[in-house]
């Protein structure tokens, strides 16, 4: 177990410092000056050089990104180009709002995906089993983006039930929370459920032709019971492993929706951050990413021993 | 107890339900007019900081200008010079000399008395420490001196018209002489309001202050929502999120918006015109009747009509009715693609191949697209070239002139002589008998200000350094209780100090 940490610690480092440099270069070559940016059309040439003396945008690049990565181990990231915020703290507020959305889009998918897929599976001879198959075929071709407008013109403009847009922090006001990201959890989740049902819907017929279920039937127990007993516990691993990657591309998919309805979390700041070229807040941001995305890895890999058994003694 | 079973547990879900959503509508929609002393406006454009005078764009000085700052003199809702600091204010005879008498019992949000002082410090930091190119503006101030705690004289190297106007704009806002604060997260005026919360991304709370030295405004808060498009601010307008949507970009939702009638839709004025910019600098631009075939071969008022849903003014020249010095030349160049085609073939370019760098907002998209059709109407064949707004528009067309056409809204007010009097700016028209013309105007009389900068409007439509499109409109939407909107931009400020609900 030890050593199989250790390799994930090694992995994590490793991916990291090649996506660093990834995102340093990348950012280095899109075209326009933070400077210029961040100062303005009315920035004299004087105010521009002292404004990149004092970020450093004017040093040798390798230099700069040692000093980036200093900054990303000792967890001070600096402050904003543009809005001159400490980035460690502000990322901090950010990354909770985000992770707050993906959890309860990815739940809103899940209870919708896991009963939805198992009756898919379970009826795939029949007419409903199909029309559930074609219903969530239908749903994964769907943007997350129009949902999201769609939810906002039907349950903020036309019924006025819910706020179109904005954020509260679950500890300013509890209700508040709930009617502010019920609408973008739904948008971020609907599109997942439908991507997640077809897995739950496969690894479900999978199950259902293993021997264990018959084993588990002819021992007297109902195809509900055998299926609900054993199956859906080995149908977990790769329903696990899909939310997995499913989270990182919600994290994505959380740009867009964030920006639909004004929720300020990191694809926020991520996406004001590339148009102000801010490009310190860029790269932290993605970094942060990255690192979540990692780490998620690494849970979900641990979420498979606990599942299922034969893994553990593998590693 | 009793359990539910068949018709009652349904019955008793309905109940339940219609309850939770009678609470959902009632704590969603606005409370309407009664009784209530704050209001939410929502923009578009977040300010980065709060420190205009280091960083340009017009979104810091949008919020604060006359809310949280005050001049010595502001500019009204039809674009005159009104006082507002300064009490009352005497100009001499050679027009060189002002002493501004100014209100006294004034304080800053920080509670230090604002005096003379305070005018002279503020007027000598725009020119000492001032980072912006805006800060030109004051370099016709020759010295500013206190003569007592509430009179100031400050004398001109030469009688300006100009300067009195702008001390109405963001560079004339009045600071504390002692300074201590950091401007970009702390703002300290002699406004109605004061900064009390920024949560980025979100919006910014203005608060009364209960020492305003004024008339206090009628509403004791009022909180700027920021939105990442029109769309969003729309939505949130009409689904009572915001009680007014200020400068709504989203001319096709407009007509939507005005069937409503818990809404009220203002199309007020601005000093932004959407303008067809053309590179004097560089071929095929740099012959005057290739620059004329263009100004033929646009239909203006198709233009504005398909883009902008018919929304915003047809100028002619880059000058808003609203200033003084505005004449109609709307009818310099009509739509006449036949003489657009006999231009081109005298400038022997039939086959004309352009690319158009267009910046990445929703006006320049809407735009180009008609003018792209209307061109290739006479033959020229333009190539639209999306360019990232702000950052990479900045630097290839702003900064680099790495362009041949590109459109796009210029903001500031009574930017004629910006746009089109330096050879340097990234029209790159060059004509030295403007800066003669606008220099003379500048100091003589404000009859021959007139004269003057109608005769430099002339010249620049005559050369067609560019195609002033149209004048951008500053749509507001707000709840019909909604009383006292200022909607006409005539600076760069969002004046909501006159706001109140109706009774």
């Amino acid at each position: 177990m030890l050593r199989h940490l250790a390799s994930h610690v090694v992995q994590l480092v490793a991916t990291l410092l090649v996506a660093t440099a990834a995102i340093f270069v990348l950012l280095r070559v899109l075209p326009g000056d933070p400077a210029v940016v961040a100062l303005g059309l009315d920035a004299s040439p004087e105010a521009l050089a002292a404004w990149r003396a004092e970020h450093g945008t004017d040093g040798p690049l390798v230099e700069q990104y040692l000093r980036w990565i200093g900054g990303l181990l000792t967890g001070d990231l600096g402050t904003s180009y543009v809005t001159s915020q400490e980035l460690t703290p502000l990322i901090a507020d950010r990354v909770q709002v985000t992770a707050l959305l993906v959890l309860l889009g990815m739940l809103v998918a899940l209870v919708v995906a896991v009963p939805v897929g198992t009756l898919a599976a379970v009826w795939h001879r029949n007419a409903g089993g199909v029309t559930l198959s074609a219903v969530s075929q239908v749903g994964v071709a769907v943007p997350n983006f129009l949902v999201g407008v769609l939810l906002v013109a039907v349950f903020a403009v036309r019924l006025g039930w819910l706020p179109s847009g904005g954020w509260t922090a679950p500890a300013d006001g509890f209700g508040e929370f709930w009617r502010h990201v019920l609408l973008p959890a739904v948008a971020l989740g609907s599109v997942q459920a439908a991507i997640i049902t077809r897995y739950v819907r496969s690894a479900v017929l999978e199950i259902m032709r293993e021997d264990f279920l018959r084993t588990a039937r002819a021992q007297g127990l109902t195809f509900t019971g055998a299926l609900v007993r054993h199956g859906l516990r080995n149908a977990g691993v790769p329903i696990v492993t899909v939310v997995g990657v499913q989270i990182a591309s919600m994290l994505i998919g959380a740009v867009v929706i964030e920006r639909v309805f004004a929720v300020p979390g990191l694809g926020s700041l991520l996406l004001d951050s590339v148009g102000n070229r801010d490009l310190l807040a860029v790269q932290s941001v993605v970094a942060v990413l990255v690192v979540l995305v990692v780490l998620l890895n690494f849970l979900v890999d641990l979420v498979y021993t606990l599942l299922d058994p034969r893994l553990r003694r593998a590693s | 107890m009793q359990i539910l079973t068949g018709r009652r547990a349904l019955d008793a879900v309905v109940v339940l339900t219609s309850a939770a959503l009678v609470v959902g509508c009632s704590a969603g929609s606005s409370a309407g007019g009664e009784d209530r002393t704050d209001a939410v406006v929502g923009l578009t454009g977040e300010p980065t900081n709060l420190d205009f005078t280091t960083t340009s764009g017009s979104a810091i000085p949008q919020l604060l200008m006359n809310n949280v700052y005050e001049g010595l003199v502001t500019i009204d809702q039809d674009g005159e010079v009104q006082p507002q600091l300064a009490r009352s204010w005497e100009v001499s005879g050679d027009r060189t000399v002002y002493t501004f008498t100014l209100h006294d019992g004034v304080t800053f949000s920080d509670g230090s008395a604002f005096t003379a002082d305070d005018v002279v410090a503020s007027i000598g930091r725009v020119q000492d420490d001032w980072t912006l190119s805006l800060s030109s503006k004051m370099d016709v101030v020759e010295s500013a001196e206190a003569v007592s705690d509430t009179e100031v004289v400050v004398t001109l190297r030469h009688p300006s018209n100009a300067w009195l106007f702008d001390m109405g704009t963001s560079v004339g806002a009045m600071f504390p002489d002692d300074l201590s604060a950091d401007l970009a997260t702390e703002a300290v005026g002699t406004g109605p309001y004061t900064v009390t919360e920024v949560a980025t991304g979100q919006h910014v709370t203005l608060t009364a202050r209960d020492d305003y030295w004024g008339e206090a405004p009628a509403l004791d808060e009022i909180t700027v929502r920021y939105f990442a498009d029109a769309n969003a601010q729309a939505n949130a307008v009409r689904a009572g999120d915001v009680d007014m949507a200020y400068n709504l970009q989203a001319p096709d939702l407009i007509a939507g918006l005005e069937q409503d009638e818990r809404l009220q839709v203002i199309d007020g004025t601005s000093t932004g015109e959407v303008l067809l910019a053309l590179n004097n600098a560089a071929p095929p631009f740099d012959d005057l009747r290739v620059r004329r075939a263009i100004m033929y071969a646009i239909d203006r008022q198709a233009v504005l009509d398909t883009a902008w849903a018919g929304h915003g003014e047809l100028i002619g020249s880059m000058v808003p009715p609203t200033d003084p010095y505005y004449q109609d030349l709307t009818d310099a160049y009509p739509y006449d693609p036949d003489r657009a085609r006999e231009l081109l073939e005298e400038a022997g370019v039939e086959d004309l191949s352009i690319t158009f760098d267009v910046p990445t907002r929703p006006y320049a998209e809407a735009v180009a697209q008609v003018v792209v059709s209307q061109l290739a109407d006479v033959g020229i064949d333009a190539t639209i070239a999306p360019a990232e707004f702000p950052a990479v528009w900045l630097d290839k067309v702003f900064t680099e002139h790495d362009y041949q056409m590109s459109v796009i809204l210029h903001t500031e007010a009574r930017d004629l002589l910006t746009v089109f009097g330096d050879p340097g700016y990234y029209i790159g028209y060059d004509n030295p008998r403007l800066a003669e013309v606008a220099e003379d105007a500048d100091q003589g009389s404000p009859d021959e200000y007139v004269a003057g900068m109608q005769e430099v409007a002339r010249m620049i439509v005559d050369d067609a350094a560019s195609d002033p499109l149209f004048l951008f409109p500053n749509t507001v939407v707000a709840d019909a209780a909604l009383e006292g909107v200022a909607a006409n931009a005539t600076t760069e400020s969002m004046d909501l100090t006159g706001l109140r609900w109706s009774d």
